[in-house]
């Protein structure tokens, strides 16, 4: 009696590779990205009269939520990344901004994009980026993420990561000591706690020290 | 082996190769000896130690391809040099006699886009599989276009 063979079926079934059962699960429709419908439900609020008191009163809370919290994603790309990860360590200790460094992009907040970006990586960050949940801010740390820095007249650097992600802080020198990346992060929470009406990006305050 | 018996023995069993410096030692050699002369350093120089293979772009001159073979045992060294001629980009594969130059040849390959007659995988070894032209060669403009990041 010939013993037959289990049929293993792949998790992703009839998918050709893992990347495209991951776009399946992970990208969103476009019609689901900003519900209008809830935006101009907020709108709505806003602007009946004395509505205004609510809606800065929720939106002041989320942003204070969630500035308290940016859990970056553990992302170390180049030289910057002992730069990162001794602002992650007890001496500078971002701990105490209420972030976390975080092994998984799919429960971070942030990624900071320490170091050159190749062309070769750049599909990898992006990868990476999309794994993010909403919402998300990315902080390009260093010359090379922030426009190729030294590497900017190579055959195989993206001349800035910007052109792969949007970026909400750049933060500059090469590298970055953790007092800088400290500034940045510090700008950063001051951004997201000026959001405005709930899911609108406000403009970026300047701030100089 | 000294550095001078290897030379007698060079100017002996190829009258095409030129000989400079002791320490390495350049052996400029054409190029329809470049394997046969690399299996002659191996088997009687005893140049068992494959350094690297790369090369240089003279621009009008053409392609010059580089090797570096060791001695270790007698601390001798050969820099092994070619020129391929203007327009020429296929060479002979020293895969062969060394086969520590497979990935060697085809870095080399990535770059500089010289054929190596006899590899048996001769693809992109660092870049990406579709990545166009060479970029260690002169004409390679370094603003060349990666749609989507550039």
């Amino acid at each position: 009696m010939a013993v037959k063979a289990p049929q293993i079926v792949p998790v992703w079934r009839n998918f050709k590779d893992l990347l495209e059962w991951e776009q399946l699960h992970q990208t969103r429709p476009e019609s689901d990205k900003h519900s209008d419908l809830f935006l101009s439900l907020t709108e709505g609020i806003h602007n009946f009269p004395g509505g205004f008191a609510v809606t800065t009163v929720a939106d002041a809370f989320l942003n204070w939520a969630r500035k308290s919290s940016v859990w970056p994603v553990t992302f170390g790309l180049a030289c910057c990344a002992i730069e990162m990860m001794a602002t992650f360590a007890s001496r500078f200790d971002v701990e105490r901004l209420g972030m976390v460094p975080w092994a998984s992009p799919r429960h971070a907040d942030l990624m900071i994009v320490s170091g050159t970006v190749t062309i070769k990586m750049a599909p990898m960050l992006k990868r990476i980026y999309d794994q993010m949940p909403d919402p998300k801010w990315a902080v390009s740390m260093g010359s090379c993420a922030n426009s190729g820095g030294p590497f900017r007249h190579g055959y195989h650097v993206v001349k800035g990561v910007d052109r792969v992600i949007p970026v909400d802080v750049y933060v500059p020198g090469c590298p970055p000591p953790p007092e800088s990346l400290l500034n940045g992060l510090l700008l950063l929470q001051d951004q997201i706690a000026h959001f405005r009406r709930t899911g609108t990006r406000a403009e970026p305050t300047p701030k100089v020290d | 082996m000294t550095v001078d018996q290897a030379r007698t023995l060079i100017a002996e069993r190829f009258s095409g190769a030129q000989t400079a410096g002791d320490s390495p030692m350049v052996v400029t050699v054409p190029a329809d000896v470049w394997a046969p002369f690399a299996r002659f350093a191996k088997e009687t120089l005893g140049c068992g130690f494959f350094s690297f293979l790369s090369a240089v772009d003279w621009k009008e001159e053409g392609l010059e391809v580089v090797a570096k073979v060791d001695n270790v045992d007698d601390k001798l060294s050969l820099l092994l040099k070619t020129r391929l001629g203007p327009g020429v980009s296929a060479c002979a594969s020293l895969i062969g006699v060394y086969r520590g130059a497979d990935w060697m040849e085809r870095e080399c390959y990535d770059m500089f886009g010289i054929h190596f007659e006899g590899h048996p995988d001769l693809r992109r070894i660092l870049l990406g599989d579709d990545w166009e032209g060479h970029p260690l060669l002169k004409s390679y403009a370094v603003d060349t276009p990666h749609p989507p990041y550039r």
